[in-house]
């Protein structure tokens, strides 16, 4: 593949030079619970989720339990739950409640398919154990006009109503947004999306932003990577390492164990079977990374974020 | 053997006063600070006058480090522009307010103390002991982690503050994690009181192998924060700062809480 290719690809790989980043510390530990599968199909999604996309499938208790024992002697911090759409897997409430034994679960949604018993259950669970449990609730922006076209129509509805679900089950969900705008209207987005979420019930709105990713279902939307968007090693110096998460998590997938969520389609990112092997260096060469490297941490809660 | 332990001062110098005499009336034998002396309160001197006056050893935070090397920002590690645009605000005012000689003194203070007492190894840190200006909340943060933690950097009782939260909890082997609280400003919990940390050492029964005890106490500070707020807005500090001190209520720096903690104020 030349670089041009990977370029219009959007996930490509520079062949030279690129830096790698050695796993300091396992802090976080992400779990691909229902891999690649999705009641949406998003159009900016980076690994192309969707109800047909099995490329990577769904998680079952025991071999997500299989790898919280094993997570204890690396001494992970914190535990993340994503897709595809976590509450599609028909275990994931079980899966949650037995991550909260271990430490603070995170688990990354659309919102759409949350249901009564299952918020009541893992508020209960919540309330019994020292962690928090977070709720991310992606949602593109402050209204369905800006929100549908990309996530699919009514979803910004139905993800609302799972906010509000949320706030009535004592949570306080974070509403996390893909910067699909013009950054010069950042500010005007953020506080008329705070105001919606005060309007919805939610006195304590919490936002955090993403910035796009250029592989994946994006690459048609938008457009991927240029041959420059790369992390070179000049690059690297003086540069505080911990804001790449490469450098403290990693990812549990179906197929293995992968060096972040943003890259699962890509061939290297899957690192061996097990935690232990995928405890080695990591090359840079992707253009996620170059946007890893611009934007620090961009995975993980601000209550967790590196700053330097 | 007890020891007390007090965590960020923000320039709250009457809540340091209070707890320094505070620690005397409880026959501590020995004050260490865990830094971050500026920020919030006002006339940043005051702290820093005190501290060295009472010869409490002290560890170096992201704040002090930030003001001793003439940086630009505190390094708190906020993620939001309105909290960032607050720490900003008293960064600024405590720079300029901060004279020279208590610069250089800062710019020395190690970024962590160790000691021993019983054969106990105590590790001081500001945010954590592998990074200054690291966030360890309760409910974000693993025991195994801790453990990690206290094995890589051989201790048995790390003491941290950083969050404005106190909190501890028990490792593997009788060892010890305590985020002492801070001085500066309320915990978020509708009160005016401020926190510190009292460690209770004793040897242990069955000789030099055995691990030593520890206990480990919370002490609640009143002091005058009537007078705190006035002078904050004699040197007119943000009126949210001034809130914060009369209500007990955090009203800036709440998008780094997790949801537990976050819950438990009213913002």
């Amino acid at each position: 593949m030349t670089i041009e290719d990977a370029a219009t690809e959007g996930g490509g790989e520079a062949t030279v030079n690129s830096p790698v980043v050695e796993l300091a510390a396992l802090d976080e530990l992400w779990f691909q619970v229902s891999g690649t599968l999705c009641n949406l199909e998003c159009t900016h999604c980076f690994i192309s989720c969707s109800p047909h996309n099995d490329s990577y499938g769904y998680l079952s208790l025991e071999q997500v339990e299989e790898q919280l024992v094993e997570s204890v002697r690396w001494g992970v911090k914190e535990y993340y739950f994503t897709g595809g759409e976590p509450f599609l897997n028909r275990e994931i409430v079980s899966i949650l409640c037995r991550a909260l034994d271990f430490g603070p679960v995170t688990v990354l949604t659309n919102g759409t398919v949350l249901k009564r018993e299952w918020l009541q259950q893992l508020q209960q669970k919540e309330r019994a154990v020292d962690y928090s449990l977070e709720f991310r609730v992606s949602i593109d922006g402050p209204t369905s006009e800006m929100n549908d076209p990309v996530r699919g129509p009514r979803t910004f509805e139905r993800a609302m109503q799972g906010v509000a679900l949320l706030v009535e089950y004592g949570f306080l969900p974070i509403i996390t947004m893909t910067r699909i705008w013009d950054e010069s209207r950042e500010e005007e987005i953020l506080s008329s999306f705070q105001q919606l979420l005060r309007d919805h019930g939610c006195d304590r709105p919490r936002i955090k932003i993403l910035p796009r990713l250029k592989i994946g279902a994006e690459v048609c939307r938008t457009e991927g990577y240029g041959e420059y968007d790369r992390v070179t090693p000049e690059m690297m110096k003086d540069f505080d390492v911990s804001q790449l998460i490469c450098s403290h998590s990693r990812v549990v997938t179906d197929r293995g164990v992968a060096v972040c969520p943003i890259l699962l389609d890509s061939p290297d990112s899957l690192m061996g079977d097990s935690i232990e092997q995928s405890n080695r260096a990591f090359s840079l060469k992707h253009g996620a990374c170059y946007t890893c490297y611009q934007y620090g941490s961009i995975c993980t809660n601000p209550s967790s974020k590196r700053v330097e | 053997m007890r020891i007390a332990f007090f965590g960020g001062v923000y320039n709250n110098y009457l809540a340091l006063q209070a707890a320094i005499e505070d620690a005397r009336r409880r026959d501590t034998q020995g004050m260490y600070c865990l830094g971050d002396l500026g920020a919030f309160g006002p006339y940043p001197d005051r702290v820093c006058e005190m501290i060295r006056e009472h010869e409490i050893d002290c560890v170096q935070g992201n704040y002090d480090h930030s003001i001793g090397n003439d940086l630009q920002d505190c390094q708190c590690g906020y993620t939001d522009p309105r909290d960032n645009y607050f720490a900003q605000i008293s960064y600024e005012y405590t720079y300029e307010n901060t004279n020279d000689d208590h610069k250089r003194w800062m710019r020395k203070l190690d970024k962590e103390i160790r000691f021993e007492r019983y054969g106990a190894r105590f590790l001081l840190c500001h945010g954590s002991p592998r990074k200054t200006n690291e966030f360890l909340w309760e409910s974000t943060t693993s025991t195994h982690f801790l453990n990690k933690l206290a094995e890589d950097f051989q201790a048995d009782l790390i003491l941290g503050t950083h969050t404005g939260v106190h909190w501890h909890r028990e490792l593997q082997g009788g060892r010890r994690f305590v985020n002492v609280g801070v001085l500066g400003r309320p915990e978020n919990d509708g009160r005016s009181n401020v926190w510190y940390a009292i460690v209770d050492v004793k040897e242990a029964i069955g000789g030099a192998a055995a691990t030593p005890l520890f206990q480990v106490e919370f002490v609640p500070v009143q002091y005058d924060y009537q007078r705190l707020a006035g002078e904050m807005r004699a040197e007119k500090l943000p009126e949210e700062f001034v809130q914060t001190t009369l209500t007990g209520w955090w009203t800036t720096c709440l998008e780094v809480l997790p949801a537990k903690e976050r819950r438990r104020g009213k913002y």
